[in-house]
């Protein structure tokens, strides 16, 4: 008999697999202005992993804590959850469906939250700040309006979590705060925060056989037999009829950012201005430049 | 985001060599335990994947986390005070992230808790690590000391102390005193057993041990009182739970800072007796020594990796008289033979890993069934080789780290001798290698035997029978020649049966052989890769031949009365 009730928490993690824009080449866009993700190696939103070590701090403190990874996209985004599972994730869902592609940023987070009330009970939710593909940080925000629970952002720590509270340090454009808001909320984590840990060799051995049924599908599935032996190598794939989603409101049908232009931004130092080597000059031209937020 | 394992292909080269599927066959008697533990492998092809998975995870912490926090460990070192020594921030923050990732006692057995991987992956884990931090190297290999508590201590040492090393706690092999070096039968620590207590307590001071401060202590003590030699020494385990060892200080050393060297008070330490008494050097510390030196043996390429990286990015940056500086012939030439001697090494690095795995496995699983009379002789085969090759291995290979050392500096030049470059610390964390786990003068002690009853000829002409491309054919005959010279050097050292004028030639000897052997190496790395392994086959036979061509001609002219130019004068 357990005397002690031990303290747990249900942690759900969002995370995206992005084109990697980090080195981007000569060939990262194509002519017409989108992005070639082909040529660009698909990774772990890097400040996903970020969120990712978050939750698993938290586990690490309160070890009966299950981290869930939910991502959306398309069948190799399955990845992520595997990348997740290795570094200390419990489980991972992965939402796909033709009816989600080409979503916005609302259409995205819809779906999230359809994936998170099926997904059932959480204490916290906990992702990056934002992706480095579309760079909106909007996701996290909406996702917490959609559930009706408070949100932090710019997270740089999780400082306390229990009592049905957590207490977040943020990074802010000129310091830092600290503050404490109810449990269930979102957390989203901001790049400054310490690095996600590395993979764990048990873990990677364990899992690195994981695969969704569509990669089992469609993939040359070496070892079939350890499927059905191994509940956990069988990944999650929910689709729109899964989460009880409205087709209209997910993917293009439900996104109302419409693409105007785009442009091929090319920095060109069009302006050069000379200065000597003067403390003076150079304290001016400083405050120039954050005066008209060229810089700060 | 840079990966010292994916950016060296030579490793998956190595991991993909014929031998392997015998050694993980073998290893993982045939897979059975995939049954009990969830990351075991299920078959051959599963183990290899694993160990590239898991050694792409060892290569990303030793480019994103190790080497870039080598400088400032090189610069804050451990301290010590109130007997106990912290390590710098940066070598913690090195070691919480190998065991986070759970790679502590990788060659360890899962029933303890490891990953049961042979030594040949597991040493190129060694070999990344120094890459990026030599001294960090130090202190994370000598969880191989676990691998002595595996052989030899009891069910319930094995139980109590291999789950502990898995978890992350260190360990150190307490042999060195200050009157027992290079000659460990004068150590003097005292071992005495209290038979009301039944327990045996420490007393005495042991000098120069690495990571002194450790949780678990491999420690060598005279248990037999009155004796003076070997047989009356034991091997027992100090757990620094139970208190009694201080450090008393560390030492100011020239290279290798960031490992604690330390000396330590034993004042009625508790320790319990490994294995059996008076084995305790004969027997543990000859096993420990030979697995420390394959350690020892893998910083050093991976030392001679660095030094030649830093070397080619310095020269290909650098421009004088209008052009980079690895235009100019003498610095690509230096450059191409400070590869071809990274390669040479580490070829005969994982050779020697091979030989261990496959006796050390055998060996193992005669523990668990009687061996066949063809598993016993293929057993004594690979032993015999490893015992050859060992000595070999860490003799050429930490020669090699000096050099290559010393050349990265030089192609540095006046910037190489300012503290600003890592060249410099690479340099002084070489200089031990050559000296610790034995000197190369003690290892051609250890492999003269295996040049005059025939261990390297053998293994030589074995490899003399392997086919070669056509286009390898001539550093073939080149080899074929050198051997020729090699055993007439033998012929002509061992004629004049004098002892004395054998071990003065005996380091020209065993070199001969190890270029010869060396060569043979490349060559077959040559034939199964021609992109990654050519050049340095041929840079290295060249370099060999004359090697052995300056031995030849050295040794043909001389004449055991020669000897009485070298020997000391002492005048009184």
């Amino acid at each position: 008999m357990n005397y002690l009730m031990e303290v747990t928490f249900n942690i759900i993690v969002l995370a995206k697999q992005v084109p990697d824009t980090r080195n981007v080449g000569k060939d990262a866009m194509k002519t017409d202005g989108t992005v070639n993700r082909a040529a660009l190696p698909a990774i772990f939103n890097p400040e996903d992993l970020n969120a990712m070590e978050q939750a698993l701090g938290i586990k690490d403190r309160f070890p009966g804590s299950t981290i869930t990874v939910l991502t959306m996209g398309p069948g190799r985004a399955a990845e992520i959850l595997r990348e997740g599972l290795f570094r200390g994730a419990n489980d991972g869902i992965l939402l796909t469906d033709r009816a989600f592609a080409g979503a916005d940023t609302l259409a995205t987070s819809y779906a999230l939250s359809m994936a998170i009330r099926k997904i059932g009970e959480f204490d916290v939710i906990i992702s990056g700040r934002q992706a480095i593909d579309g760079d909106t940080a909007q996701v996290g925000p909406q996702v917490a309006e959609k559930l009706g629970v408070p949100q932090i952002t710019y997270a740089e720590n999780i400082e306390k979590i229990g009592n049905g509270k957590i207490t977040v340090k943020r990074r802010l454009e000129n310091g830092v705060e600290v503050v404490e808001c109810p449990l269930p909320a979102v957390v989203t984590v901001n790049g400054s925060a310490r690095a996600c840990r590395p993979r764990n060799a048990k873990l990677l051995l364990k899992y690195k056989h994981a695969r969704t049924t569509t990669e089992r599908q469609t993939e040359d599935v070496e070892y079939s037999d350890i499927y059905s032996n191994c509940p956990y190598l069988n990944l999650r794939e929910w689709s729109v009829a899964d989460v009880e989603a409205d087709p209209v409101q997910c993917g293009l049908s439900g996104s109302p950012t419409k693409v105007k232009k785009i442009e091929n931004v090319v920095f060109q130092a069009k302006e050069s201005r000379r200065l000597t080597d003067n403390d003076v000059e150079i304290e001016d031209l400083m405050k120039e430049l954050i005066d008209s937020h060229t810089i700060g | 985001m840079a990966n010292f394992y994916t950016d060296t292909p030579q490793f998956r080269h190595y991991l993909q060599h014929p031998l392997m599927r015998r050694i993980v066959e073998l290893r993982e008697r045939n897979y059975a335990d995939r049954k009990t533990y969830d990351y075991a492998p299920m078959d051959f092809e599963d183990a290899m994947d694993s160990y590239d998975r898991v050694l792409e995870v060892v290569g990303e912490i030793c480019g994103d986390i190790i080497e870039p926090n080598a400088e400032e460990v090189d610069h804050t070192g451990p301290a010590v005070s109130d007997g106990r020594v912290t390590y710098a921030a940066p070598t913690q923050e090195n070691l919480d992230a190998l065991n986070k990732a759970e790679l502590m006692g990788m060659g360890l057995a899962r029933r303890y808790g490891g990953l049961n991987f042979p030594m040949v992956p597991y040493m190129m884990s060694a070999d990344i690590v120094s890459r990026a931090d030599a001294s960090f190297q130090n202190i994370w290999m000598l969880q191989d000391c676990g691998e002595t508590i595996y052989e030899f201590a009891d069910q319930e040492q094995k139980d109590k102390y291999l789950p502990r090393v898995v978890r992350g706690e260190t360990m150190s092999m307490d042999l060195t005193e200050p009157d027992a070096g290079s000659d460990l039968q004068a150590v003097m620590l005292k071992a005495a057993y209290n038979a009301e207590e039944g327990q045996w307590y420490l007393n005495g001071v042991k000098r120069f041990i690495t990571n002194g401060d450790a949780d678990i202590h491999l420690v060598l003590a005279r248990s037999e009182e009155g004796t003076k030699d070997a047989r009356g020494l034991s091997m027992f385990i100090y757990d620094k739970k139970n208190g009694g060892v201080d450090v008393r200080r560390i030492e100011n050393k020239m290279g290798i800072k960031g490992a604690p060297t330390c000396e330590l008070v034993f004042r009625n330490a508790k320790a319990e007796l490994v294995g059996s008494r008076r084995m305790g050097l004969i027997k543990y510390v000859m096993s420990l020594m030979n697995g420390a030196r394959l350690g020892i043996m893998a910083q050093s390429v991976g030392l001679s990796e660095a030094a030649t990286r830093e070397a080619c990015n310095y020269a290909v940056e650098r421009r004088q008289f209008g052009k980079a500086i690895i235009e100019f012939p003498p610095v690509y030439e230096m450059l191409a033979n400070m590869r071809a001697r990274t390669d040479a090494s580490r070829t005969l690095l994982y050779e020697t890993c091979r030989f261990v795995d496959m006796y050390k496995t055998l060996e193992d699983i005669g523990r668990e069934r009687k061996l066949t009379p063809e598993e016993r002789t293929e057993m004594k085969h690979y032993s015999r080789l490893a015992d050859a090759f060992t000595p070999l291995g860490k003799g050429m290979s930490s020669e090699y780290a000096n050099q290559n050392t010393y050349d990265a500096i030089q192609i540095h030049g006046g910037s190489g001798y300012m503290k600003d470059y890592k060249c410099e610390r690479l340099y002084r964390d070489a200089r031990i290698t050559n000296i610790y786990e034995g000197t190369t003068q003690l290892q051609v002690v250890a492999a003269i035997r295996h040049v005059t009853t025939g261990t390297y000829l053998q293994q030589i002409r074995e490899y003399a029978a392997m086919p070669v491309a056509p286009e390898l054919e001539a550093l073939k005959r080149v080899l074929s020649d050198m051997a020729g010279m090699y055993e007439k050097l033998v012929e002509a050292v061992t004629a004049p049966k004098d002892d004395d004028y054998l071990d003065f030639h005996a380091r020209r000897l065993v070199e001969s052989a190890a270029h010869v052997i060396m060569g043979h190496l490349l060559l077959q790395d040559a034939d199964k890769n021609q992109e990654l392994f050519r050049r340095s086959a041929e840079v290295y036979i060249r370099y060999g031949q004359t090697e052995v061509l300056k031995n030849y001609s050295f040794v043909t002219e001389s004449r055991v009365e020669d000897l009485a130019y070298y020997r000391p004068v002492f005048s009184e």
